[in-house]
């Protein structure tokens, strides 16, 4: 009998190999992005849609192609809002998943937890918050604001436009807020504030029984002078703050809070009511009117399947860095992280906002300054905004110590370089 | 008491649940009453509401029901050309334009102008957006009903899509509450006349006084009389004859306005002032400046038992798991967490029915909780009775387990339970002292809890049982006492009371999988400080660490604060082991 391989089975089997071949191929060249946010935690209510973000931008790329012909893969890790399991998960990302860039971090001290981490392995981390500066790494490209794209602009604009002179920092107790209120104190001081018109506050995180704080805020803004507060207040401790606020009936009229670190995201998880009329500082609002930003609010909402979903600055902040390194791999043609740590400097990518964003050889890039007044609906209302763009500035020229330090990864190839002594310290953070 | 019959009587049980049910209607009953307080409260808060935000936040129906019957009852006139085109104008691009609208408005003097400023001030003025026409919008079934503001006539209903609101930012609110208040002066309601005086003190130029003048003539309630007199007599300070000042300064005597304060300090230290005016400012400045003192001190215990309710309300279920049953519950924390988790599962069910949610959330929760913990101590603990180490483990183990479960069943993030109305705002006693809602609210809330439980352990068969066996177990069950279902009963006493809590903190705090962790370490400061298996002692420890914590808070910060305190607990448990109230006689020597 002749043994006759019937062509229906020949068929199949040929897929079959053909299947097996083609998703091993496809294994071996895909190109992995990591995901580092916190999906658990106090710091959960904000880094869960960056980590939706990324995949989000991933799914698309993949849709148009993928990267250097290969497919992107994200790789998802929870450090769990547990500062030093940051760098363990940088870790794994770089050294076990060998992932080529890895966009994550909210808080300061994650960050700086995770910092020694890529620089020892040379990794890429795109981070996406605004921050307090001081701080330049090679391997690290800051895509929020520095401290002059955001806290700086906004005392300004209490100052001038809203006459305030008497000042309230408020902040969570870690080194985002202490760093900048460090900042600010300096500037109002230079600007002729008095020691005893500045009143300085810190809590935990988590913080929930802000009766006396609130209470003396209130007393110390009874004064007859028109008082602001400046919050650096992060994560969920600001829904309680808020809602204090209210209670004690402190209205955006008599003393406005102007935040840093609330934005869309955290008001749609709160009564917005007693809020209305208080200010956020930001690079980008949901409510601005750009086609960019229309487009990618309506791409977010059907990726995430939510026509209620909102967009907020860091993921702004991601988009744009997402785009800025896909184009610097395009330049360099590898994903090695020196090349293209390389190309990525001087890239320019539009932001939402109608606005170009440049990578500056500092590492931080051009944005526009907004200032927005909270509304009933959860979003802001733009009441003022800076004439052009401005560029992030890595070191505070109101610091003592930092006025005389500059980044540069292109010519001086230093993130901590002394224009005084002509050196560059070598450490890249403090 | 015949043993017998108790061993005989295999469900002996059964007889605690009579008590239970009247520990559920205790709780009911408690409900109910604040409720009830609601009602009467929130009259008083639209009464002595001092701040046109407030009340126009806090009722916003009223609010609008007032505007509506006084836009009512004013008979329109022919409308004239300047008005419409006024009310059109707020619809400008930009905010200094608005102003300009509003102020021209203002100017009029048109009868309709209030109804129209107070709708702009509560976000109810928009513009359709098929022909950019300006109207006043209120809350209808499937949308909105449009009123024209110019004839105050119906436009009929229409979709929330088909008009847009009419912002406004800080600087219009500021413009818009001053012009409503100048124009409020002559309402109907003494509460609407009393705040739009309150709202103009302090900021009165001559139009002003004039206007307040000629209101003063006409007016007939003494509060805004008085405050009227105030709001007069602050520009008089600054009048350059010295007797008119003097007077001034003796009409402001003992006002606790920190307007009055501010001026009165910028008074006493002006150089061109007279000696005696000047001598006669800072002499009312010290008597002002006493009495705040004294309020400031009231407010801060006020805080500190509003804290201190807190961490009663956390430790007083541990007081029974941990202090009559001797177990170390390392899952009550979580306890509470599903309580505060019942409170939003219940709101969920009845949106309509915010208002009544915490009724149905305080039994809701204590009969989740109190299954819970019945299902823990049946399914772990009682295994384990008299080996601690192991019972801190498991009961770790199942708090990671019970957080687990929340994450994957409802969500990692944080879940928004909201305040009914009648636990927003606060109760404005006087220009320096105000309580909020909510804290005074629990401080009650906490304090009846308590003397329910009480009674409970002191009156009832349940609590004879749960106290014997705690005294001496072996006696207890030679006696006929069902020992293990005592124990399982207690344990869900003391884990119901827990998710009690859990309702309580839904209020004042974030509601998320991680937040028993945070009232854990508290809980077991306060029994272990307050002395083991004594309520009374939990009572007196909770109150006294949270005054202490709040007095220290000004001086020291909140995050040094919470860390002097418990270093103080280290210390005084060197001294006192057994903590402030140990317990005495026989019983307490295992």
């Amino acid at each position: 009998m002749k043994t006759i391989v019937k062509p229906r089975k020949l068929s199949l089997v040929l897929a079959a190999t053909l299947f097996v071949g083609s998703t091993l191929a496809q294994a071996a060249e895909t190109i992995k992005v990591g995901v580092l946010h916190s999906l658990s935690g106090t710091m959960a209510i904000s880094e869960t849609t960056l980590k939706d973000t990324v995949l989000m931008l991933v799914d698309e790329q993949n849709k148009k192609g993928g990267l250097l012909g290969k497919q992107l893969e994200a790789v998802v890790v929870d450090p769990a809002s547990n500062w030093p399991l940051f760098a363990e998960k940088a870790r794994e990302l770089i050294a076990k998943e060998k992932v080529a860039v890895t966009f994550g971090c909210w808080t300061s001290v994650s960050r700086k937890s995770a910092l020694p981490v890529f620089e020892e392995l040379n990794g890429l981390l795109f981070y996406p918050v605004q921050y307090e500066g001081e701080e330049s790494s090679k391997n690290v490209f800051y895509t929020g604001a520095a401290p002059n794209q955001q806290a700086i602009p906004a005392v300004d604009y209490l100052m001038n436009d809203l006459s305030v002179k008497r000042w309230v920092l408020a902040g969570t107790d870690y080194v985002y807020p202490r760093t900048t209120n460090k900042i600010l104190e300096a500037y109002l001081k230079a600007k002729g504030v008095a020691p005893e018109d500045i009143m300085i506050n810190y809590t935990p995180f988590g913080h929930s029984d802000w009766q006396s704080i609130v209470s003396d805020i209130k007393k110390f803004g009874s004064a007859g002078k028109k008082t602001a507060v400046v919050s650096t207040i992060n994560g969920d401790a600001n829904v309680p703050f808020y809602k204090e606020l209210g209670n004690q009936g402190i209205s955006a009229e008599s003393i406005p809070v102007v935040a840093f670190s609330v934005g869309e995201e955290e008001l749609s998880g709160i009564d917005t009511k007693p809020l209305v009329g208080h200010l956020a500082a930001w690079n980008y609002f949901m409510s601005v009117d750009a086609p960019a930003n229309d487009a990618f609010i309506k791409q977010w909402q059907t990726f995430i399947k939510n026509p209620k979903r909102v967009t907020n600055d860091p993921m702004e902040a991601h988009v744009i860095g997402f785009n800025m390194w896909v184009k610097a791999v395009e330049k360099a043609g590898t994903t090695d992280t020196d090349a293209v740590e390389k190309a990525m400097i001087g890239l320019e990518v539009p932001n939402m906002t109608g606005g170009i964003a440049k990578m500056l050889p500092n590492h931080h890039l051009t944005k526009p300054v907004l200032i927005g007044e909270i509304q009933e609906d959860g979003q802001f209302e733009v009441v003022w905004k800076t004439d052009g763009l401005v560029p992030g500035d890595a070191w505070s020229d109101y610091l003592e110590g930092s006025k005389d330090i500059e980044a540069d990864w292109v010519t001086l190839k230093c993130g901590n370089y002394n224009t005084k002594t002509k050196k560059c310290s070598g450490q890249n953070y403090e | 008491m015949d043993p017998h019959q108790y061993i005989a009587e295999r469900h002996a049980w059964r007889r605690y649940w009579p008590t239970l049910a009247i520990l559920w209607s205790l709780i009911a009953a408690v409900s109910l009453w604040s409720a009830s307080a609601y009602s009467i409260e929130e009259v008083d808060a639209a009464a002595s509401a001092s701040d046109i935000k407030i009340e126009s936040l806090a009722v916003p129906a009223a609010a609008t029901a007032l505007a509506e019957s006084e836009s009512v009852s004013e008979s329109a006139p022919a409308a004239p050309l300047d008005f419409s085109a006024a009310v059109q104008a707020l619809n400008a691009a930009n905010f200094s334009a608005k102003e300009q609208a509003i102020n021209t408005l203002a100017a009029l003097g048109d009868e309709r102008t209030r109804a129209v400023l107070r709708a702009l001030a509560d976000g109810n003025l928009q513009y359709r957006k098929s022909d950019d026409k300006v109207v006043i919008v209120t809350e209808a079934a499937d949308g909105y009903r449009l009123t024209d503001p110019l004839t105050d006539s119906d436009l009929g209903n229409v979709d929330k899509r088909d008009v847009k609101k009419i912002s406004i930012n800080n600087q219009l609110r500021i413009v818009l509450r001053e012009a409503i208040a100048r124009l409020s002066l002559s309402s109907q309601r003494v509460d609407v006349r009393l705040t739009a005086v309150e709202e103009l003190t302090g900021n009165l130029d001559e139009a002003g006084v004039a206007l307040l003048e000629s209101a003063r003539i006409n007016e007939s309630d003494e509060d805004v009389i008085a405050a009227m007199d105030t709001a007069l007599a602050l520009p008089k300070l600054t009048a350059g004859d010295s007797a008119v000042q003097l007077q001034a300064i003796e009409d402001l005597q003992g006002s606790l306005l920190p307007v009055v304060r501010n001026q009165l300090t910028a008074l006493a230290d002006s150089s061109t002032a007279d000696t005696a005016v000047r001598a006669a400012a800072t002499r009312a400045i010290a008597g002002i400046q006493g009495e705040l003192q004294f309020y400031a001190l009231t407010e801060t215990i006020f805080f500190g038992l509003s804290l201190g309710s807190v961490l009663l309300l956390a430790g007083i279920g541990l007081a029974i798991t941990f202090g009559v049953m001797g177990v170390i519950n390392m899952a009550h924390g979580e306890l509470i967490m599903l309580g505060a988790y019942t409170t939003y599962l219940v709101q969920q069910a009845m949106p309509q029915y915010l208002e009544y949610s915490m009724l149905v959330a305080v039994p809701a929760a204590f009969l989740v909780s109190g299954l819970f913990g019945i299902a823990i101590e049946r399914g772990v603990i009682r295994f384990l009775y008299g080996r601690p180490l192991e019972t801190l483990l498991a009961t770790f183990g199942i708090s990671l387990v019970l957080q687990q479960l929340v994450r994957t069943a409802i969500s990692a993030q944080n879940v928004t339970v909201a305040n009914p109305d009648w636990m927003s705002g606060s109760w404005q006693i006087n220009a320096a002292l105000s309580l909020t809602y909510n804290r005074l609210y629990i401080v009650i809330f906490t304090l009846v809890i308590f003397g329910a439980l009480l009674l409970l352990l002191k009156k009832s068969s349940l609590g004879l049982h749960v106290r014997a066996v705690a005294q001496n177990r072996p006696m207890a069950r030679a006696m006929g006492i069902r020992t293990e279902w005592v124990d399982a009963l207690t344990f869900g006493l003391g884990s119901g009371i827990a998710g009690v809590a859990g309702v309580a903190l839904s209020q004042l705090t974030n509601v998320g999988p991680n937040m028993g962790q945070s009232y854990i370490i508290d809980s077991f400061m306060v029994v272990v400080f307050g002395g083991v298996g004594n309520l009374w002692g939990t009572l007196v420890g909770a109150f006294s660490l949270g005054v202490a914590n709040k007095f220290l808070e000004p001086y020291s910060g909140a995050v040094l604060a919470k860390i002097l305190v418990l270093v103080f607990i280290i210390l005084f448990i060197q001294k006192r082991p057994r903590g402030l109230f140990p317990q005495q006689g026989r019983g307490a020597e295992n």
